[in-house]
Parts: C-alpha cells; sequence; structure tokens
C-alpha cells in the first residue's frame, strides 16, 4: 500500500541537504513567531505565532529524528526516529487542546469587555 | 545544485514568507492564511524528511482544523470590532521585539547549530515514518502518553465548552 511513499530518496535527502539547513529553517521560524508575539496586539494573531513557534520546534525535533548523531546510529537509529515522531504527535495534540480553551478564553474576554487588545487587559496587574 | 537542494529551497522560502507574513500583516484574516502556506510547505518538508504519516497529519490537524477554528473566531470577532492594528511600527515595543528576535537567534544558533555541524549526519535508511511505524510505537512503547494524551483532548474540549457556556 505505501509502496509509492517508499520511493521516496530519503538517503539521497541526507546526503544532499545537511542538518544545519533544516535547523536554520526551524530558528528562523521560531525567531520570526517570539518577534510576533511580542509586536502584535491582537491576541488571536499571538496565538497564531505561539503556533508559528510550536510549529518550529516540530520541525527541528523531526529533522534532529530524520538525521541521528553517530552515537545513536550506533545504537539504534530506530527507536531514536520514533521517539522524535512520538513527541512531535504530543506536541501537535497540545497544541489543538491549547488553541480551543484559548480561543474560547478569549471570546470570553470579549463578550465580557467588548474589545479585544492585549494592552488593554491589565486587570490582573500586580 | 541537485533537485532535492532546489526543492529546499523553495519549500524554505516559501514558508519563511508565511511566516513573515503572519507577523507583519495587518489584518488578522490574511495572517491566518499565510500561516496556512507555511504550515502546508512545513508538511512538505516533513515529507522531505521522510515523516510521511506526520506531513499528512500536519496538514489535516494544522491546516485543517486548528486554522478553521482561527478563521472562525477572527470572523466572529471582526464582525463587531471592525478596526486594525494600525500603530505597529511607531511604537518601542517594535525594538524591543526585535531584539528579543535577535537574541533568540543568537542562543539557539550558538547553542543549537553550531555544535551540529560536525557531529549529525549518520544516514539510515528504514521505514520509519510509515503510520504502520507509528502505530505500532503508541501501542507498545508509548501507549502511557498515548492516553495521557487522550486525557488533555478530553479536558480542552470540557474546558472550552465550559468558557463557552459560562454567563458573565
Amino acid at each position: 500500500m505505501f509502496n509509492i511513499l517508499h520511493q521516496i530518496p530519503i538517503a539521497a535527502v541526507h546526503d544532499e541537504i545537511p542538518l544545519a539547513a533544516f535547523l536554520g529553517l526551524s530558528l528562523a521560524m521560531f525567531a520570526l513567531g517570539s518577534l510576533g508575539v511580542l509586536i502584535r496586539k491582537n491576541p488571536v494573531v499571538v496565538f497564531m505565532c505561539i503556533e508559528l513557534m510550536l510549529n518550529a520546534v516540530n520541525l527541528s525535533f523531526l529533522s534532529f529524528a530524520a538525521y541521528p548523531s553517530a552515537a545513536v546510529a550506533a545504537r539504534d537509529p530506530f527507536a531514536s526516529a520514533m521517539a522524535g515522531q512520538s513527541m512531535v504527535i504530543c506536541v501537535m495534540a497540545i497544541a489543538a487542546a491549547e488553541v480551543a480553551v484559548g480561543l474560547g478564553i478569549i471570546m470570553a474576554i470579549f463578550r465580557y469587555r467588548n474589545q479585544v487588545d492585549v494592552d488593554d487587559m491589565n486587570t490582573m496587574r500586580g | 545544485m541537485t533537485l532535492n537542494q532546489v526543492a529546499f529551497i523553495i519549500l524554505a522560502v516559501i514558508a519563511l514568507l508565511g511566516g513573515i507574513g503572519v507577523v507583519f500583516l495587518k489584518s488578522p484574516v490574511r495572517s491566518a492564511l499565510a500561516l496556512v502556506i507555511n504550515f502546508i510547505t512545513l508538511g512538505m518538508v516533513y515529507f522531505m524528511l521522510g515523516h510521511q504519516m506526520l506531513g499528512i497529519s500536519q496538514i489535516v490537524v494544522y491546516a485543517g482544523a486548528i486554522m478553521v477554528l482561527f478563521l472562525f473566531v477572527i470572523m466572529i470577532l471582526r464582525s463587531q470590532h471592525p478596526e486594525e492594528d494600525t500603530s505597529l511600527w511607531k511604537d518601542r515595543r517594535f525594538a524591543f521585539g526585535l531584539l528579543g528576535g535577535a537574541l533568540t537567534v543568537a542562543l539557539i544558533y550558538n547553542f543549537v547549530i553550531q555544535p551540529t555541524q560536525s557531529t549529525y549526519g549518520a544516514t539510515f535508511d528504514r521505514d520509519y515514518g510509515t503510520p504502520q511505524a507509528i502505530g505500532k510505537v503508541f501501542f507498545t512503547q508509548y501507549v502511557y502518553p498515548f492516553e495521557i494524551i487522550s486525557v488533555l483532548l478530553l479536558l480542552g474540549v470540557v474546558g472550552s465548552i465550559m468558557l463557552a457556556k459560562r454567563k458573565f
């Protein structure tokens, strides 16, 4: 059933693209997400930037899973790859739950105050 | 330059443009659509790494389910609250944001990318990304995390229903 997918030349990808390329993409996405969390005012957009950061972390987990280090490759690279993918599935589930509850909170704040601006939400200021 | 490298560069450029769009577009709906573009190209990158199952679930879960939720909430909020973010570039917070982003880049480059330049890169070609492999590992080795994820999702459902029904 998965014969077509098996023909993707994974070994060629390993030979031609270094790990640092994937990690650099992940780094750029994480930095963009943190920048957005710091500069945006709309809480929904802030949530989207958090999603961007979570996806950057997922990408780095998956690139480390696909490129095991020499020490891991000597032991069991398959178990290492499965550990990385399991962590990414956990992150996806947590992100889904977080978005459901977080957007519920934003809706509740909107119904209570009729506006959503993170600069005006200061009632819990110490 | 080989075909794989060309494909990776195209995907990375599209993903980064999507991320820049999320941060810098003024309308939240456009930000959400830029995030969809980013998620789909990231799914392609997962396919390129050999993670087939996670590429599929990236597109289904993130680009499908989560972004629909985002667009739904944006459209509910915007229908009653139309004004937008206008003073994005004018205040001090942009400088602090750039500072924080540069600090993050420097830290991750120094502690993650720099040490991995030489030690990583051993190759192995096994079917680590197929749904069969992930299903097997989730019902044997990682069965407790799997059950904890299901409880967490149940909590998410109960919590969001409670937040939606409560009267303030």
